[in-house]
């Protein structure tokens, strides 16, 4: 079992949550979040005064898949999220040691 | 917290017993003191419609007909009654829309500062409300109106007849007001209690001023000491001397400086007030931390709530139909029309000056000032707004949302005091733009016999350079005089009780540290570093 995390921009959201469906992922987590990679932050003026915004406001969206989904997943959330300009964000996949259902007690594999 | 309360007690005790002593030991000045009305059956009658239109009886008019039309006589009392009724109605509507000020002036400030302050923003400019007021009551009232009496077009009042002056260049100079303290008394009178509540609002008017000047560091027991101070010596003292029968109004009379220091709405009176004392205030508290960096360059401190902001300045603008117009005290003066058109007129103009200037020199509309420029349009056109035409209305406003933009840089970037809202410009430098233009523009269409000069208010520009004189010296009279008193209470205050919150609450926020609540307990604010 792998967990995906995937950073996006905010309005991108609802398109990757569809194209995630579409292929079987069956659950979500969404959280908002700010950060920035090589894109930095941008300068706004407020009152005359220049500041520098270093967080940018993107959406993190975490989905536990069986290990064979990944490629598909990853595939997925690429072509929805991609824009082609700065700030598209990343994906990464780490290793997930174990699943749990609260409300039954499944693990594993059933748990997903 | 029981010491600072002991200490708070003790000075509000004294305050109240000198000034219940003042009121019974000082001596009323007039020689036959008028009854007052505290019912309001005695207020408004055959006497009252003397003057009330171009055709009106005159004194003389009334004495010989009274026997012989009697019929006619009673209901010439009816029709001074129902003159005075008008008025009284519309010096109390106008009132009731400057209280509601206090929202707009809540909302424009929270929505300029920071959410983490916002309960406490909220709470400053809630009880300044009620701390002005009692101020005011307290002895307020009597040290600015305890000499202004009669009021005329409130049919009463005639009771508040004690001014303390001094002799001076062998002319009498009226310092302040001493009858009607706690409202009481022969300030028992329908007309003094109408006049109370309508001069009372314009005084939180420039109480809550500071606020914005002074928000996101000021600590809330220093601020509750000052609400009453300002309400209770501060803003009456000016006041009396321009509107309370004092110096300032006497120039005309006294020096032949035009009519006097003319203030029709208050630009000096409650703007200049509330705009010098904010920058006495913002000066001596420093500025919010990490506002300025170690070479001086300003960091922008964004505001949490444009549209609360945007509809703060929306109810100011709404709030001024009563502030100006209102200033007639008279529903019978058909000049409100055109006071209301200026004032409307002159916040356009400011509004879309500043909205021009700022996109002109920094790119983008900035809609803060905007509604920055609506506000400093409404507080130049506020002292000659009777006076002046209509376009001459527009230019003032245009002007002062030019004023407005420059003087807000001004203030950040050469002077270096932190002003949040920018109250500092928008009151101060333009309630000055506002008394001044007025010795510059007033075109002698109104306001004859205005403080007892006979003939109608001209300026500079319409063949009166000795207005503009009296403009000037009202001018400067308000800043040394406000600056002073300013910079006294605020140092004792801060020696006595602190000015300023500590560097730790200020970080995480003042509201539940200063005023028990936060604003947004709901919300997780992110209170990211810059």
């Amino acid at each position: 079992m792998k967990k995906i995390e995937a950073i996006v921009k905010p309005f991108k959201l609802e398109e990757v949550k569809n194209a995630l469906g579409e292929i079987g992922v069956t659950g979500m987590t969404v959280s908002e979040v700010r950060g920035f990679g090589r894109q930095k932050g941008h300068t706004e003026v407020y009152r005359g005064a220049e500041y520098v915004v270093d967080f940018i406001p993107k959406v993190k969206i975490e989905a536990a898949v069986p290990a064979e989904m990944v490629p598909a997943v990853v595939e997925r959330i690429l072509t929805a999220a991609r824009t082609g300009k700065i700030g598209d964000g990343k994906i990464f996949v780490f290793d997930l040691e174990e699943v749990v259902r609260i409300r039954t007690g499944e693990r594993g594999k059933e748990a997903l | 917290m029981t010491g600072f309360l002991r200490k708070w007690t003790k000075w509000m005790l004294c305050l109240a017993a000198l000034m219940l002593a003042a009121g019974t030991v000082l001596p009323a000045m007039a020689a036959d003191a008028p009854k007052p009305d505290p019912s309001g059956v005695a207020t408004g009658g055959i006497a009252d419609i003397i003057g009330g239109s171009a055709g009106a009886p005159t004194d003389n008019d009334i004495k010989t007909m009274s026997e012989k039309e009697p019929l006619a006589a009673k209901v010439a009392d009816t029709v001074g009654h129902n003159r005075i009724a008008i008025n009284t109605v519309w010096t109390l509507v106008c009132g009731f829309l400057v209280m509601f000020m206090q929202a707009g002036f809540a909302m424009a400030e929270t929505g300029f500062t920071r959410a983490k302050n916002a309960g406490h923003t909220m709470a400053m400019n809630f009880m300044v409300y009620a701390l002005g007021m009692l101020g005011f009551w307290l002895c307020g009232f009597a040290l600015q109106m305890g000499g202004a009496g009669p009021f005329a077009t409130l049919g009463g009042g005639g009771a508040m007849n004690a001014e303390f002056t001094i002799k001076l260049f062998g002319k009498e100079f009226g310092l302040f007001g001493t009858k009607g303290f706690f409202l009481s008394g022969e300030a028992y009178d329908v007309a003094a209690f109408s006049m109370f509540l309508f001069q009372m609002v314009f005084m939180d008017t420039t109480a809550t001023i500071p606020t914005g000047s002074m928000a996101g560091r000021w600590s809330f027991k220093s601020f509750m000491v000052y609400g009453i101070l300002v309400g209770a010596i501060i803003y009456p003292l000016y006041a009396n001397w321009v509107w309370g029968g004092g110096w300032l109004a006497k120039l005309g009379s006294n020096f032949n400086l035009g009519h006097g220091h003319v203030d029709f709405a208050g630009s000096s009176v409650v703007h200049m007030t509330g705009g010098v004392l904010a920058f006495m205030g913002a000066k001596m508290l420093g500025p919010r931390l990490g506002k300025f960096n170690k070479d001086g360059t300003p960091n922008a401190i964004p505001g949490h709530h444009i549209p609360m902001a945007v509809v703060g300045c929306f109810i100011l603008a709404f709030g001024w139909f009563g502030f100006n117009t209102g200033s007639t005290l008279a529903g019978s003066d058909l000049r409100i029309g055109v006071i209301a058109v200026n004032t409307m007129l002159a916040s356009a103009g400011g509004a879309v000056a500043a909205a021009l200037y700022m996109w002109l020199l920094y790119g983008k509309p900035d809609i803060s000032m905007a509604a920055n420029g609506l506000l400093a349009g409404l507080v130049a056109i506020t002292a000659p707004c009777a006076f002046v035409t209509a376009p001459v209305a527009v230019l003032i406003g245009t002007i002062a949302g030019v004023i407005l933009c420059a003087s807000v840089f001004f203030v950040e970037r050469t002077l270096k005091v932190d002003d949040p809202v920018g109250a500092i410009s928008v009151h101060g430098v333009n309630g000055a733009w506002g008394v001044l233009s007025l010795g510059l523009f007033a075109d002698g269409t109104y306001g004859d016999g205005w403080n007892g000069v006979p003939g109608t208010v001209k300026g500079l520009l319409y063949g009166d350079a000795s207005q503009f004189l009296a403009q000037c010296i009202g001018t400067l009279t308000n800043i040394v005089y406000v600056a002073a008193i300013g910079y006294v209470v605020f140092k004792l205050l801060d020696v006595t009780l602190g000015l300023r919150v500590d560097p730790e609450h200020e970080f995480e926020g003042l509201d539940q540290h200063e005023v028990a609540v936060v604003a947004y307990p709901d919300f997780n604010l992110r209170n990211f570093p810059r």
